[in-house]
């Protein structure tokens, strides 16, 4: 037994970010461990009217290339996802993606809550939430949803936050289940991982 | 938020179609859910059984409740690469064969892609050439495309895609600001109509070189996608063109072949068979 409580039930990994996060999903990503069995679903505050350049920046140092979904694309196992610019990304029916341009949530579209929510309404307690840093309070009602329907829920450690004033936010209404740093985010992934194969 | 279940939305659909002929069952979910969950908030209904007896006794309220659920977030010339191709290389394309040219935006919203296919158009110097039909399924967003007006807060962002377009005039130049609202110049829209159309009864009214449906099927599930592509195929002359949203893709869908890609990036089609 590790260090966190693991087990392979799970389903689907979402990730939500925002000012300061970059560098740490960065991180993230290029230390993912190779073919990783879950896929991630990645939710960023990013530039509204910068269509390209993100998805391969993103790319670069990740294990795996990062992809934007079109509507109502399958959500297939090992594939490394990114909210479209100035779209919200939600999680459908059927393993599927879907977009929408509903008006912005707290100023932001896409929207963490968004794609948080409806992840957790698909996957229940087989979705793993993380919340990284950022400077608003995007995510918070997210995270909450997924830890009411069982999932897991991280944040990145506050004191090691650029901006921390999200990860705080979802720790001030929801009981995380882990406090992390970048490091032990991806410690969590790689033991994660295991379970798997 | 409230905690909707699938069973309470299948009840509230059946009950609209029976009632009102709309037919919401294969919208997205994930989104659909989500206005619900919205219309319950805003009106403090605190169930769906509240919002069916409200919908069930006042006609009036049901236009404002279509009006909630559909989602009618636009911009002038959104993704404005993708007009410049419509300028650079689709109605230039279309007119080496044709004297004239009919337009359908289906699923226009409050018409600010329709005044920016108008701006277009005359900075081409060829309005004379087109009929555009403009069609959505919410009656009261569409009185507000007739006003011709478009908040001015938006105007920032909208200048913003007209600089990126690369107009040839200033933005400034087509609306006049009153009240709050930039109230654009009624000669732009004279050969425009907008119309009542709901694309889930599929009605084809018309036959067109260039058909527009942008982020509309992105609210809609894989099943009803499939019948109003059939539709939309249905309202193109062969060889007109076919475009929808940026992040839309038509390669899962059953007339795919029916079309070839005339551009990926921007989601531009053309339909090669009958
Ligand atoms: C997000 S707006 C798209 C506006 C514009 N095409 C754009 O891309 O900016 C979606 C529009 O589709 C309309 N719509 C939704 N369901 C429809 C239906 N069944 N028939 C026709 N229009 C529909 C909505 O009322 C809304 O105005």
């Amino acid at each position: 037994m590790g260090k966190f409580n693991l087990s392979n039930k799970y389903k689907a990994i979402t990730i939500g970010g925002s000012a300061g996060s970059f560098q740490g999903i960065t991180k993230i990503l290029s230390k993912l461990p190779k073919g990783m069995s879950l896929p991630i679903v990645l939710c960023l505050h990013r530039l509204k009217h910068v269509r390209n350049g993100f998805v391969e920046a993103l790319s670069i140092k990740s294990t795996k290339p990062v992809v934007e979904p079109y509507d109502k694309e399958s959500i297939k196992r090992g594939n490394i996802y990114l909210a479209p610019s100035n779209y919200h990304l939600s999680v459908e029916l059927g393993n599927k993606f879907s977009l929408s341009t509903e008006e912005m949530i707290n100023n932001s579209r896409p929207a963490i809550d968004i794609t948080m929510e409806t992840a957790a309404y698909t996957y229940n307690q087989k979705l793993i939430g993380i919340l990284l840093s950022g400077a608003n309070k995007d995510g918070a009602k997210g995270m909450k949803a997924i830890k009411d329907r069982g999932g897991l829920t991280i944040v990145q450690d506050p004191s090691e936050c650029m901006i921390n004033t999200m990860p705080q936010a979802a720790l001030d209404i929801t009981d995380i289940d882990y406090i992390l740093k970048i490091e032990e985010i991806v410690e969590f992934l790689n033991e994660l991982d295991k379970y798997y194969h | 938020m409230h905690n909707i279940e699938i069973t309470d939305l299948r009840k509230l659909t059946e009950f609209i179609q029976n009632k009102y002929g709309y037919d919401f069952t294969n919208y997205a979910m994930s989104s659909f859910r989500r206005r619900i969950g919205r219309v319950l908030e805003l009106n403090k209904f605190p169930s769906i059984d509240h919002l069916i007896k409200k919908i069930s006794s006042d006609a009036e309220f049901f236009e404002e409740f279509v009006s909630e659920i559909t989602v009618n977030v636009t911009e002038m010339f959104r993704d404005p690469s993708f007009w410049r191709e419509v300028r650079d290389h689709i109605i230039p394309n279309i007119l080496l064969n044709h004297q004239s040219i009919n337009i359908w935006h289906a699923g226009c919203s409050s018409g600010e892609e329709v005044f920016s296919m108008a701006i277009l158009l005359r900075e081409m110097g060829i309005e004379d050439k087109v009929k555009i039909i403009a069609t959505d399924i919410d009656k009261s967003i569409l009185s507000k495309a007739k006003r011709l007006s478009v908040p001015i807060k938006n105007m920032d962002l909208n200048e913003k895609n007209y600089i990126r377009f690369q107009g040839s005039e200033n933005l400034s130049k087509y609306y006049t600001e009153q009240n709050g609202r930039a109230v654009l110049d009624t000669s732009l829209v004279e050969n425009v109509s907008f119309r009542e159309h709901d694309l889930v009864k599929g009605i084809v009214f018309n036959k067109f070189d260039l058909v527009l449906c942008r982020n509309v099927m992105i609210y809609f599930n894989q099943i009803l996608q499939n019948d109003v592509l059939k539709k939309l195929h249905e309202s193109l002359f062969r060889y007109g063109y076919l475009i929808i949203g940026s992040k839309e893709s038509l390669i899962w869908c059953e007339i795919a072949n029916k079309f070839i890609v005339v551009n990926n990036e921007e989601k531009i089609y053309k339909k090669i068979k009958d």
